[in-house]
């Protein structure tokens, strides 16, 4: 236990409170999870609308880049008051959203922005309805954008859920609150490397998934001007 | 509007704004460590980039590095420099904040930076060159103007995150707006939490419309109207 000179880690803490770390990593991984599908479910729609409707996309871009601004913790005190509840998985979850939307948004604009007339064109001139180009060929194309999109806003709701140990919750950040409170270093360095495998792996399964979904982006050849 | 109107008097209230614990001398020691910070991590990620960049050399390691960085969750890094015996002491808590958060502003400055240098157009360079110019001169009169404009954005972006994020260095002692939102959310007094996380946004915000004036500024004029200058940052698309 935590004494005057403490080794840099012991095992033992791992051995003997696996059920509490693997819970934790249960939790840390559920509320990652939830956040990023809502996230996505609440963007992809917003950032059509953002990209097809002129009027609405300054103000959303706007609203977007805003959200970064105000810090994870101080967005939790601030929902606390607003949703009634501030140890809750509702208000960490609001907030955990929040911060998925700005990336994803902003990733999936880009991604439309970036989809070549010419394939647009090619579209219309089939005969593709509106919805079925939007389908079929504009959002397929902007896949590597939402995709890039996704690992970066998996990794930051990774890193932030730690903080929600603050408000009670927090996955691998209860181990870190524990052991700052009994000045132990083991159980903050479990949370730590925890949350970094958790990203890692997390990154590595999106990009699987990605070439999986999109399997031109890995081999399209580099068409260059000629002359 | 009863809850705002709380806030209201929160703010209202001059004992808040008086003595070592009152709104401006929080708001200044946010201001200082997320300052000491910037300036470490453009010191260190900064000129990381800038040479790595300029040689062309070994970036992808660095850039990959910095990214891994990343992941690294600021709340755990600084818990654990805190209460190392040979940190914790040091200046009410500053010591350790700061190196956690150096580590977090350094992933966007260095990469920003590296890039920044790397879309420097290589014929840009080869004209530098032929006209006669060293490798410093190169570095000093084209690389670095051109990759101001990305760097800045790098610094911006490192910038908010550490204001946003100094807030967590309440949690171990250090003294800034954190305190506020710390202690309001310790003892559930919401309106305190509310109030220091609006100082804090105010501050972001502040900093935020500062350094895009400055990055307006300093970029050169052919490229000011190039709408992307260098938006990079954390939410680059695609391979960055």
């Amino acid at each position: 236990m935590p004494a005057a000179a403490q080794p840099f880690f012991q095992w033992s803490y791992v051995t003997t409170n696996w059920g509490q770390i693997s819970s934790d990593l249960v939790q840390h991984i559920e509320l990652t999870l939830i956040a990023v599908a809502i996230g996505l479910a609440i963007s992809i729609p917003l950032a059509l609308a953002a990209w097809r409707f002129a009027l609405i996309r300054p103000p959303v871009l706007a609203v977007a880049s805003a959200l970064y601004i105000i810090p994870s913790l101080a967005l939790f005190a601030i929902l606390g008051p607003i949703t009634g509840f501030v140890a809750s998985y509702q208000t960490a979850e609001v907030a955990l959203v929040g911060y998925t939307l700005l990336i994803l948004v902003q990733n999936t604009v880009a991604g439309l922005d970036a989809v070549p007339a010419d394939a647009r064109e090619a579209a219309r001139a089939m005969g593709y309805s509106p919805t079925a180009e939007l389908l079929r060929v504009d959002l397929p194309l902007a896949l590597p954008y939402i995709f890039a999109g996704l690992r970066v806003a998996t990794s930051t709701v990774i890193g932030l859920v730690t903080v929600t140990a603050l408000i009670g919750l927090g996955g691998l950040g209860q181990q870190v609150t524990y052991g700052f409170a009994i000045s132990y270093n083991t159980p903050i360095i479990v949370g730590l490397v925890l949350s970094v495998v958790l990203a890692a792996l997390a990154d590595l399964t999106l990009v699987g998934i990605e070439r999986l979904a999109i399997p031109w982006s890995r081999s399209r050849p580099r068409v260059r001007a000629v002359g | 509007m009863h809850f705002l109107s709380q806030v209201f008097h929160w703010f209202g209230d001059g004992s808040h704004w008086r003595g070592p614990s009152g709104i401006p001398v929080l708001f200044w020691h946010q201001a200082e460590l997320s300052l000491a910070v910037v300036a470490g991590a453009i010191l260190l990620g900064g000129g990381a980039g800038v040479l790595l960049g300029h040689s062309g050399r070994g970036g992808l390691v660095a850039v990959n590095a910095a990214n891994a960085a990343r992941a690294v969750p600021t709340l755990a890094l600084l818990t654990l420099l805190a209460i190392q015996p040979s940190i914790s002491l040091k200046w009410d808590g500053f010591l350790a904040s700061f190196i956690a958060l150096v580590v977090l502003a350094i992933p966007p400055v260095l990469t920003n930076t590296y890039v920044g240098m790397r879309e420097v157009d290589a014929e840009v360079r080869d004209a530098a060159k032929a006209m006669g110019l060293r490798g410093g001169q190169v570095l000093r009169e084209v690389e670095l103007p051109l990759a101001l404009p990305f760097m800045l954005a790098g610094i911006r972006t490192a910038s908010i995150e550490v204001i946003a994020t100094s807030t967590l260095a309440a949690y171990v002692s250090y003294t800034d707006l954190g305190t506020y939102v710390i202690a309001g959310l310790n003892s559930q007094d919401n309106v305190e939490a509310f109030s220091g996380a609006l100082l804090v946004v105010l501050l972001a915000a502040l900093v935020a419309v500062g350094l895009s004036l400055v990055r307006r500024g300093l970029t050169p004029a052919p490229l000011r109207r190039r709408r992307d200058g260098g938006r990079l940052s954390g939410v680059a698309p695609a391979q960055a």
